[in-house]
C-alpha cells in the first residue's frame, strides 16, 4: 500500500505510467471529500493529488483562471471573492452530508464530479464553465484539450468528457475555468406554507418570468427549519433567489411579488441570511445528520419531481426537498433501505432522469449501482470510451460500475 | 480544390453505386433518394463554397428507423456517410465525398414538444434555429444562441458545430443550451443522452457530441432550453480613434461586473463597408466601433447604460450614441448584421476566418493582421465578438485572379497561427471541418490529437462517418489501441511516498 503524492505534472505522469506498466490500479484522491460516493475501491496504491497545487493564471479582466488540479477550491473561491468574482456554477460541498469537514475539496474534484449548486438552473454546472484541461490518461499519456478562451470549437470538447468521469478516464493535472463577476446584490423571496404541488407550480411561474430567478428551491415543512440555523422557522418555504445590480433586484423582487401574491404569504430575505440559506440548500444541510441513512440525488424533469416523491411515499418513509425548480430532488430514506429498484422504477415512470446514491452504508454502496444504470447501447459506448482511455483499468477501477 | 487531400474514394463502393442507390430506395422510399447529378448539384458544397464535390448519392430520411437502417447498412458494407443539415457550415463540415452517402436531415423538420413550465422544446434536427424561437415567441420565450445564419441553419447543425451568436456572451453557446439529444451511431444503435433534466448520467457524452462536426453520430432529436425574453434591450454605439481604446473599453465593462447581452466590434474597413451598404449612420472617422447591448428590466438597462457610457468616455470615445427607441437599436445593429454581405460588395470574394484570442491581445493581433495584409497584398476587414474574443477577419480576394484563393488561404492560415501564438484557438464557432483540418497541429501535438481520435474510435471505429474532416490524418483505431509503455520505472526517489 503506497500513497504517491506528486507535486508536479511530470511526477503525476511518471506515477501513472509506472502504475500502467505494473498493471497496478490507483485510487485517485484530492482531499477525499467525495470519497464516499461511488463503489468503494480496493486498490493497492493511492494517487494523492492534494500537493499539486497553485493558481497558475488568473486574469480577472479576461474572466479566466487556471490552477493545478489539487488546488483547494476554498483557496480559489477566496481569491475570486477578493476580486469581486466567482465560479458562477456554485460548486456544492459534500463534506457536511458525508460526515466530513466542510470547506474541503480540490478544483480537480469539482470537475471530476461535475459539481454545481442552486444556480445550476441559470448558470450551468462545472461542465459549462471548464475551458481547458491537462490530464494524464490511463495509458500513461499526458495530453491537453481546450484552451483559455470561452469561444472554442477546435477539436472535440474533451474537457466535458472528463466532467463527471470520477477519475475513471484520466487524472487531471491542470484545469482552466471561466469565472464571472459576483452579483452585487442578492435577495430571496420566500413563499411560505405551500404544499409540494403548489410550490412546484409557483416555481415554474417564477422561473419562467422575466424576473431572472437564479435559483428556485422548495423546503417542505420542518425541513425548512434545518437551514441557516433555523432562521426560516419550520413552515414550508419556497425560495426564489434574485441576483444582480441593486435597482434591478429591487424591481424584479417587486415584479415577483405581484406575480405570486396570491400563492401564499411572502417573505423577503436579504444579505447574509439569504446567502447562508442558499449555501445550506446547496450543501444538503437538512440531511447532514452524521447518519448513514441513504441519501439520493435525483435529477429529473422539474414538473415531475414531486409526483415521483408522492408515489415513493406510498411505499417507503422518505424525507425530500427540491432544488432546480423541482428538478433536483434530495431524498433521505428514513428506514435505512435505499429502495433502489423502487426509486429507479418510479423515476423511469416519471419522465426519466438519473438517481445517484450519494450516501449509504458501505455495504449498500458496494452492492448497488450507485450511479444510474444505462441502456445497453449507452453502457457499451461508455465502456468503449473507458477502454480507449484506460484499457488496463488502472484509474479508480469499478468506481462508476 | 486548392491542395486539400480528401480520403481516397473506395473503388468497391464506387463500383457498387447502382446497387447502393437501389438499396437506399428500399430503406427510404418515395422522394428521399436523389442520384441524378443535376439534382445532386444543390448539395455539392456548404457555406465554404470554394470546395465542391458531388456525393455518391443523396439520401433524405424521414424517420429515426430509416437513419438507423441507412447507417447500419453503410457500416456493414464499409460505405462512408456525410451528415448534412442546412449546409451553411463555413468550414466545409458538410462537404460531400465522392464515395459517400450524403445524409441530409432537412426532412426532420417538426417541433415535437413545447413545454413552457419546464422551459424546454423538443425539436427534430432539421428545424431551423429561428424556427424554435418562432414557435415559442408568442408566449414571450426564445432560444438564446443566435448564429447570424439562424433563418437557415438547422438545430442539428448547431449541435454538431456548437454554434454561437451575438447573445452567447451572456446566455452561453449551443452546448450550454442543449439539454438532450437522440442520436444514431454508425452501427445503427439509437442512443439518448440527457432530456428535460439537467446533467448527464455517467460521462458527459452530450458535451462531447456538441461540436463533434458530424463525426461521432447523427443527431435525430434535440431538446433545448428556452428562456423568457428580456423586458427591454437598448444599445450603445461607441466609436474610438484606436483599437486599443476600444479593447480597453471592453475590458473595463467586464471589469465593472457587467456582462452585456451582446458586445460587438468592427474595424475601419468593416465600418466603411457596412455604412456604404446599409447607411446605418455609422460615424466613419474611427478605428473601432463598438456596439454594446444591454438587456433585462428597464431599470437595470438604464442603470447599466449610464455605467457603460462613463467607461466609454474614460477610454476616450469620440462618439457615444444611446438608442432611444427600438428602431434606433435595430439601426445600430443593421450595419453589423449586414457586415458580411457589405464586405461582399467591396470585393469579388471574401474568406471568413474565425479565430479566438484572449481579449487583451486584440491590438497585437490587429497589428499583426495589418502586416500580413501588406505581405499578401490582400485587404482584410474585421468584425469581432468583442466580449468573448472571437474574431472574424474577412479576407478580400478575387477568385478569378489565378492564385488569389491560395493567397487568401495562406493569409487566413497565418492569422490563425497568430491567434494560437497569443494564447487563442483556431476556431471559435465555425468548426474545423476541412478548412482548418491541416492547421490542427498548430494547436495540438500528436498525443493530443491521438486522444481525440480515440473518442472517434469509441463511436465509429471504422472511420466511416464524415471522414476527411477535423483530423489532419486519421490513424487506424487498432493502431491507436496498442499500448506503448515507455520507461515505466517506479518514479522514485523524487516522489514522496508514504
Ligand atoms: C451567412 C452565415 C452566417 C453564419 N453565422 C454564424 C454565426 O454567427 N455563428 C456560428 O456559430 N455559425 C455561423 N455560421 C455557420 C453555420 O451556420 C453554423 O455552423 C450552423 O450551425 C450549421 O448548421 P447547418 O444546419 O447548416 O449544418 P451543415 O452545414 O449542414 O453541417 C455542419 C456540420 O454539422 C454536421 N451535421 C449537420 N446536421 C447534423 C446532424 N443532424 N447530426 C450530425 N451531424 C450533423 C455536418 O456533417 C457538418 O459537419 C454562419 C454561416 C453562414 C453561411
Amino acid at each position: 500500500m503506497t500513497t504517491f503524492t506528486p507535486t508536479t505534472s511530470d511526477e503525476t505522469l511518471s506515477t501513472v505510467a509506472w502504475a500502467v506498466e505494473q498493471q497496478s490500479p490507483l485510487e485517485i484522491l484530492g482531499h477525499g471529500s467525495k470519497r464516499g460516493i461511488g463503489r468503494p475501491l480496493q486498490t493497492e496504491h493511492t494517487l494523492d493529488m492534494s500537493k499539486l497545487t497553485h493558481v497558475t493564471l488568473y486574469e480577472p479582466a479576461e474572466l479566466v483562471l487556471s490552477a493545478k488540479a489539487g488546488t483547494p477550491l476554498a483557496e480559489i473561491e477566496k481569491l475570486l471573492a477578493e476580486n469581486g468574482q466567482q465560479l458562477a456554477f456554485e460548486p456544492m460541498d459534500y463534506g457536511p452530508l458525508l460526515g466530513g469537514e466542510p470547506g474541503k475539496g480540490t478544483i480537480g474534484g469539482v470537475l471530476a464530479a461535475n459539481l454545481s449548486g442552486p444556480r445550476r438552473l441559470k448558470a450551468g454546472a462545472a461542465r459549462d464553465h471548464i475551458l481547458g484541461i491537462n490530464v494524464v490518461s490511463g495509458r500513461g499519456e499526458a495530453f491537453k484539450s481546450g484552451g483559455r478562451v470561452v469561444k472554442n470549437v477546435t477539436g472535440y470538447d474533451m474537457s466535458k468528457l472528463m466532467a463527471n468521469s470520477w477519475g475513471t478516464l484520466a487524472v487531471f493535472t491542470d484545469v482552466t475555468f471561466k469565472v464571472l463577476p459576483a452579483a452585487e446584490t442578492e435577495v430571496t423571496l420566500a413563499i411560505r406554507g405551500l404544499l409540494d404541488d403548489a410550490a412546484v407550480a409557483a416555481m415554474a411561474v417564477a422561473v419562467g418570468s422575466s424576473a431572472e430567478v437564479s435559483s428556485a428551491a422548495h423546503l417542505p415543512e420542518r425541513i425548512a427549519a434545518r437551514v441557516a440555523d433555523g432562521a426560516l422557522g419550520s413552515d414550508a418555504a419556497t425560495l426564489l433567489r434574485v441576483e444582480g445590480f441593486g435597482p434591478s433586484v429591487a424591481y424584479r423582487i417587486t415584479a415577483l411579488k405581484k406575480l405570486l401574491g396570491g400563492a401564499g404569504p411572502l417573505q423577503e430575505i436579504a444579505g447574509e441570511v439569504s446567502q447562508v440559506i442558499w449555501r445550506d440548500v446547496r450543501d444538503v444541510r437538512p440531511f447532514a445528520d452524521f447518519s448513514e441513512k441513504p441519501v439520493w440525488r435525483v435529477s429529473m424533469t422539474p414538473s415531475q419531481g414531486h409526483h415521483m416523491v408522492l408515489a415513493l411515499r406510498m411505499q417507503a418513509a422518505v424525507s425530500a426537498f427540491y432544488d432546480w425548480q423541482g428538478g433536483l430532488v434530495w431524498l433521505r430514506m428514513e428506514e435505512g433501505d435505499p429502495q433502489d429498484a423502487l426509486l429507479r422504477g418510479l423515476l423511469r415512470k416519471h419522465g426519466g432522469g438519473h438517481a445517484t446514491l450519494v450516501r449509504a452504508a458501505p455495504a449498500h454502496c458496494a452492492a448497488l449501482p450507485v450511479f444510474e444504470p444505462q441502456t445497453p447501447a449507452l453502457a457499451a459506448l461508455s465502456q468503449r470510451l473507458k477502454q480507449e482511455f484506460d484499457p488496463k483499468n488502472i484509474l479508480n477501477p469499478g468506481r462508476m460500475a | 480544390m486548392s491542395g486539400l487531400a480528401m480520403p481516397k474514394p473506395d473503388d468497391a463502393t464506387m463500383r457498387r453505386r447502382d446497387e447502393i442507390v437501389a438499396d437506399m430506395r428500399i430503406i427510404v422510399p418515395g422522394e428521399g433518394v436523389v442520384d441524378a447529378a443535376n439534382s445532386m448539384r444543390a448539395f455539392e458544397s456548404d457555406g465554404l463554397t470554394a470546395y465542391r464535390q458531388l456525393p455518391l448519392v443523396v439520401v433524405l430520411p424521414q424517420t429515426v428507423a430509416q437513419v438507423s437502417r441507412v447507417l447500419k447498412y453503410c457500416n456493414d458494407r464499409n460505405i462512408r456517410v456525410v451528415p448534412r443539415g442546412s449546409g451553411t457550415s463555413l468550414s466545409g463540415g458538410a462537404l460531400p465525398l465522392e464515395d459517400a452517402v450524403l445524409l441530409v436531415m432537412s426532412r426532420f423538420n417538426r417541433i415535437l414538444e413545447i413545454d413552457f413550465s419546464n422551459r424546454v422544446v423538443v425539436a427534430q434536427p432539421g428545424v431551423t434555429n429561428l424556427g424554435i424561437t418562432t414557435a415559442v415567441e408568442q408566449e414571450g420565450f426564445y432560444y438564446a444562441p443566435d448564429p447570424s445564419s439562424q433563418i437557415a441553419c438547422s438545430i442539428g447543425g448547431n449541435v454538431a458545430e456548437n454554434s454561437g451568436g451575438v447573445h452567447c456572451l451572456k446566455y452561453g453557446l449551443t452546448a450550454n443550451n442543449v439539454l438532450g439529444i437522440e442520436m444514431v451511431l454508425m452501427n445503427g444503435e439509437v442512443v439518448r443522452l440527457g432530456g428535460s433534466h439537467l446533467d448527464a448520467e455517467g460521462y458527459d457524452l452530450l458535451g462531447v457530441m456538441t461540436g463533434s462536426e458530424g463525426l461521432l453520430g447523427v443527431v435525430t432529436e434535440v431538446t433545448v432550453r428556452i428562456l423568457r425574453k428580456p423586458e427591454t434591450a437598448r444599445a450603445l454605439l461607441i466609436g474610438f480613434p484606436t483599437s486599443e481604446q476600444g479593447g480597453q473599453c471592453v475590458a473595463d465593462i467586464i471589469g465593472a461586473g457587467i456582462i452585456p447581452g451582446g458586445m460587438e466590434m468592427m474595424d475601419r474597413p468593416a465600418i466603411h463597408a457596412a455604412e456604404d451598404f446599409v447607411h446605418a449612420g455609422y460615424p466613419l472617422d474611427l478605428e473601432a466601433l463598438l456596439i454594446v447591448e444591454l438587456d433585462g428590466p428597464g431599470v437595470e438597462v438604464d442603470h447599466l447604460i449610464g455605467v457603460v457610457e462613463a467607461i466609454a468616455y474614460k477610454n476616450g470615445s469620440t462618439t457615444c450614441r444611446i438608442s432611444q427607441s427600438e428602431q434606433e437599436r435595430l439601426s445600430f445593429w443593421a450595419g453589423r448584421k449586414a457586415a458580411f454581405p457589405a464586405v461582399g460588395r467591396i470585393s469579388p470574394d471574401y474568406y471568413c476566418m474565425d479565430g479566438t484570442i484572449p481579449r487583451k491581445e486584440l491590438p497585437r493581433v490587429l497589428a499583426g493582421m495589418r502586416e500580413l495584409s501588406e505581405k499578401y497584398g490582400l485587404g482584410v476587414a474585421n468584425v469581432f465578438h468583442a466580449g468573448d474574443g472571437n474574431l472574424h477577419p474577412l479576407i478580400l480576394y478575387d477568385a478569378n485572379v489565378p492564385g488569389e484563393l491560395d493567397k487568401a488561404e495562406s493569409f487566413g492560415a497565418d492569422i490563425l497561427r497568430l491567434c494560437v501564438k497569443v494564447g487563442g484557438v483556431l476556431t471559435g464557432e465555425h468548426g474545423v471541418g476541412v478548412e482548418k483540418r491541416d492547421l490542427m497541429p498548430e494547436m495540438f501535438n500528436q498525443i493530443d490529437l491521438d486522444q481525440q481520435m480515440r473518442v472517434k474510435c469509441a463511436f465509429d471505429p471504422n472511420h466511416l462517418l464524415n471522414p476527411g474532416k477535423v483530423f489532419p490524418q486519421l490513424r487506424r483505431c487498432a493502431e491507436l489501441g496498442r499500448m506503448h509503455i515507455s520507461g515505466g520505472k517506479l518514479p522514485f526517489p523524487d516522489i514522496p511516498r508514504f
